[in-house]
């Protein structure tokens, strides 16, 4: 969930966009040859699959409560066993990777919409209007997103869709951080400034020539920021913003689990423990992968 | 740009970071359902009474003008009374923070001097399996949550094997938290993981930057021994990004202090917030942000002199 592993960086560390077609070959040769992102590309399909396909092979109840089996252990009939309220852990894991999955995305998605546009509006802007916006991303990021996070739990609960706004708008700092500097350096660049000349608007400049530039940086900071918001996202379901019962997430499974957890009922804790930390780890190695394959800076 | 201008310019700018803050949570505040009165008098209170007391506190003024009662309030060190603890919050505030101070400067001290060799070895032996595992292991411990971590940490080393206590020193005072070190351990040591993680990647990517310099092959040319070179001059220069990077990192430990000490019931500004969280106890809330943003921006700003002062190549302004 931190901001700190994409530290920004000073201008003039981009590199010059190589011609598309050669150039994205090459990134996927590139990304391809890295085994840890070929992995992390891996998991994530494994993932994908088993939550959204899973279902219809492995049908499992997921709503009513069944008090006749309840808390068992791995067995032929329930492989991860079942937990407080008789649910299958398994179909449950598919179930709870279904929210995490679809509200990371989202918000990694949304984060990174909002910081790009932010960014580059700074940027390209320059002057006081960037010293003022570039201000209140310092000032947000001097907040850390779990206590804001917590103070908006106390006011209220939000649904799905309120919680990715919530989780965007907490997490859009650091991109537009990657992307103002990527276009500090770009908004300089020939063609933008023949373009301003003839009489070309800024907006053409920053949607046809900024922002088709500055597709690396912005798809390896997505990609982190997904790995980011999932993580987030099982931190919130902690913290009791998540999503309510009788829907559930990898987190709210797991800190439903921590309640049982001295009771040894460790296939309520392990299994989607492990799930989080697969697929966060799986989209930080496939960002990993892609940063080096389209050769941005991004994290360390 | 000179040393003085820059300090001066980096000065204002975080004061101009703490007033944005200062904004917001001023509008949060104002934010809240019902507004402060409804927060303080209860869901029973009625119109006259909430329009007594916010005639009674200024409430009924514009905005801007209670803003700046607020920031004198702030001036003076005010932040309000809690609504459930009928404390000041700046007294439940002083009395907590030193104590999350401890538990984050332990984790960071703890995590740094972990990571350093660590990410040094890997840059010495890059691509060698040991590389590879390290590189692994710091990816998984950033992507494990610190709960979940920090639930493992206990069954196995307060349960399995009873080595350590599952719950953090209780105790008002600094001194008797730390008369009870055993208890800190295994707090300190969730808060540590995700510092070892981050900071082992940083310092092999300066380090590997710095091996690469012609300082490095002059040296080795001149007949250096390699570890002499790797101690007397990279490590010092690889040191200072990473020491950079500290300041950016204090929120994350505020973050990872909020759920510490929530997991090991460790008394201090974390658990105050949570607390506070689960009873809608705004002002307290609202003052723990306010002190973790000034502190997060003062980090932020010492880490850049630092910074500047130790490496003399940094003399460019930070973007």
């Amino acid at each position: 969930m931190s901001t700190v592993m994409q530290p920004d960086r000073a201008p003039g560390t981009a590199t010059t966009p190589e011609p598309a077609a050669s150039g994205t070959r090459l990134a996927v040769r590139r990304f391809l040859r890295n085994r840890l992102a070929v992995v992390g590309l891996g998991v994530v399909v494994f993932f994908v699959l088993f939550c959204f396909a899973g279902p219809l092979v492995y049908s499992t109840d997921q709503t009513h409560t069944l008090l006749h089996q309840v808390n068992l252990a791995p067995s032929g009939a329930h492989w991860l066993g079942t937990d407080a309220v008789g649910h299958d852990e398994l179909g449950r894991l598919m179930y709870g990777g279904k929210v995490s999955m679809t509200v990371g995305l989202a918000a990694g998605v949304l984060a990174t919409v909002i910081g790009t546009l932010w960014g580059a509006a700074a940027g390209y802007a320059g002057g006081w209007v960037d010293a003022v916006m570039m201000r209140i991303v310092d000032a947000g990021i001097a907040i850390p997103a779990l206590f804001i996070l917590l103070v908006v739990s106390a006011i209220t609960t939000p649904g799905l869709g309120g919680l990715v706004l919530i989780l965007g708008f907490v997490s859009w700092l650091v991109p537009s951080r990657l992307v103002r500097a990527e276009t500090l350096t770009l908004k300089n660049r020939d063609y933008v400034l023949t373009l301003r000349a003839i009489g070309g608007t800024h907006s053409r400049a920053i949607t046809r020539h900024i922002l088709p530039n500055s597709v690396s940086t912005i798809v390896v900071a997505a990609t982190f920021q997904i790995a980011d918001a999932i993580l987030l996202v099982a931190y919130v379901s902690y913290l009791g913003l998540g999503v309510q019962p009788p829907s559930t997430d990898w987190g709210g499974m797991l800190s439903a689990g921590l309640t049982a957890a001295y009771s040894g009922y460790w296939w309520l804790i392990l299994p989607p423990g492990l799930a989080i930390i697969l697929v966060v780890w799986a989209f930080n190695a496939i960002g990993d992968g892609l940063r080096d394959a389209f050769d941005v800076r991004g994290r360390g | 740009m000179s040393t003085p201008t820059y300090l001066i310019r980096r000065v204002l700018q975080a004061a101009a970071v703490i007033l944005i803050v200062t904004i917001v949570v001023f509008a949060l505040l104002h934010a809240l359902p019902g507004g402060p009165a409804r927060g303080i008098l209860g869901p029973q209170a009625t119109a006259q009474q909430i329009a007594a007391f916010d005639h009674e506190q200024g409430l009924d003024k514009p905005l801007p003008v209670q803003y700046l009662y607020y920031l004198g309030q702030l001036a003076h060190g005010d932040l309000g009374t809690s609504y459930t603890l009928n404390e000041p919050v700046s007294q439940l505030i002083t009395e907590r923070l030193p104590k999350t101070l401890l538990l984050t400067v332990l984790s960071a001290v703890v995590g740094l001097l972990l990571a350093v060799p660590l990410g040094m070895w890997q840059a010495v032996r890059r691509n060698k399996p040991v590389d590879y595992v390290i590189t692994t292991l710091s990816f998984i411990a950033y992507s494990t949550p610190v709960y979940f971590l920090g639930l493992i940490l206990v069954l196995v080393f307060s349960q399995a094997l009873p080595w350590f206590p599952s719950q953090a020193p209780q105790g008002h005072t600094l001194g008797e938290v730390l008369a009870y070190p055993q208890g800190l351990v295994l707090p300190v040591a969730a808060g540590a993981a995700s510092m070892v993680a981050v900071f082992s990647r940083y310092m092999r990517a300066a380090t590997l930057e710095n091996l690469s310099e012609d300082y490095v092959r002059t040296a080795r040319a001149g007949g250096s021994r390699s570890r002499a070179i790797l101690w007397r001059h990279v490590f010092r220069n690889s040191l200072t990004p990473v020491v950079a990077m500290l300041g950016y990192y204090v929120p994350v430990l505020f973050g990872g202090a909020l759920v510490v000490e929530q997991l090991f019931n460790y008394p201090g500004m974390g658990l105050l917030f949570w607390t506070a969280a689960q009873s809608s106890d705004y002002p307290v809330l609202l003052g723990c942000v306010l002190i973790i943003a000034v502190a997060t921006v003062t980090g932020t700003l010492l880490a850049d002199i630092v910074q500047r002062i130790i490496d003399p190549r940094v003399k460019a302004g930070r973007s």
